[in-house]
């Protein structure tokens, strides 16, 4: 009992959270610059932005943005299940969460190899041939549905250490703040996606 | 010591924003369909925003953080609706 109370002293949960924010706060104005881009090029180019977006699939889209909003569900359960004690159910639930990232990693692989298929992709003859705002349109989708994509496989391998350390014990019903941080990530990643759907495969 | 006691979420709350963020998902892709013409990207930012808002306060628990933490989210916001306010100015009315 003394031993637990002399480790948790020297442990700042606040601190541990605040610092995660923070790091938060430089994706959002990571992925916030190239927002910006994209408003500012689809105001100059709306028509293009308009006939480049038909080439997307809406259903492809909304299928993995029914993935990610899944995965976080699974992700909110499994800090849930890890502070009641419940750890082989927590464990269940961060392997889910991470096979969604999976799935929608797969979704958009043959969602990029449609394209590349179809010869759109950055600087190809085909794409080169189109309008200015198309040219715009998809290099913008490449880049942002891209790093989104690197967004996704970090958090994958994040929740999977964690993972690790809750089999290990490391992480427990004690000691959650790991295990909640990552989360923190995931869910990061899936409001990017939020606006990503609407903006790249909604336009009308 | 500080006690610390950090808020438990409950399963049955995080279901209902789970369900309500993929009622917001058909919402938001009925009304790309209906095309709303100028108001269509509007009304996609506005879904995006309250789904957002959603995942922020429930699954990041940004509610049940001590007030520090939500003052400090508004700082990113803030920079962002300056950066992408001025930048506008700038292409309307150069």
């Amino acid at each position: 009992m003394s031993d637990k109370i002399v480790q948790s002293a020297h442990f700042d949960y606040t601190g541990s959270k605040l610092g995660m924010w923070l790091f938060l706060f430089t994706e959002i104005l990571l992925f916030g610059g190239l927002f910006l881009l994209y408003a500012v090029y689809r105001s100059l180019y709306a028509q293009d932005f308009h006939n480049a977006a038909q080439g997307l699939s809406t259903a492809l889209g909304a299928i993995n943005t029914i993935i990610l909003l899944s995965s976080s569900l699974t992700m909110a359960l499994s800090i849930v299940a890890l502070r009641q004690g419940r750890i082989k159910y927590s464990i269940v639930l961060q392997t889910i969460t991470i096979l969604f990232g999976l799935a929608f990693l797969v979704n958009k692989y043959f969602e990029w190899s449609g394209h590349i298929h179809e010869g759109i992709y950055p600087n190809s003859p085909e794409l080169l041939s189109r309008s200015h705002g198309e040219i715009l349109f998809y290099g913008l989708y490449y880049v942002m549905t891209g790093l989104h994509g690197i967004h996704v496989v970090i958090g994958m391998a994040v929740i999977a250490v964690v993972l690790s350390f809750t089999a290990r014990g490391t992480v427990s019903s004690e000691s959650f703040n790991k295990l909640e941080n990552a989360g923190l990530y995931w869910h990061l990643v899936d409001i990017i996606w939020i606006y990503l759907f609407p903006l790249f495969y909604l336009i009308t | 010591m500080e006690e610390q006691i950090v808020h438990l979420g409950r399963t049955k709350t995080y279901m209902t924003v789970w369900l309500s963020l993929l009622a917001l998902t058909t919402i938001t892709i009925t009304a790309a369909g209906m095309h709303l013409g100028r108001f269509s990207t509007l009304t996609a930012i506005l879904i995006a925003s309250t789904k957002a808002s959603l995942v922020l306060w429930y699954f990041m628990h940004l509610k049940y953080e001590r007030r520090l933490f939500k003052l400090m989210f508004l700082i990113p916001i803030a920079t962002l609706t300056v950066i992408i306010g001025l930048t506008f100015f700038d292409i309307w009315y150069r």
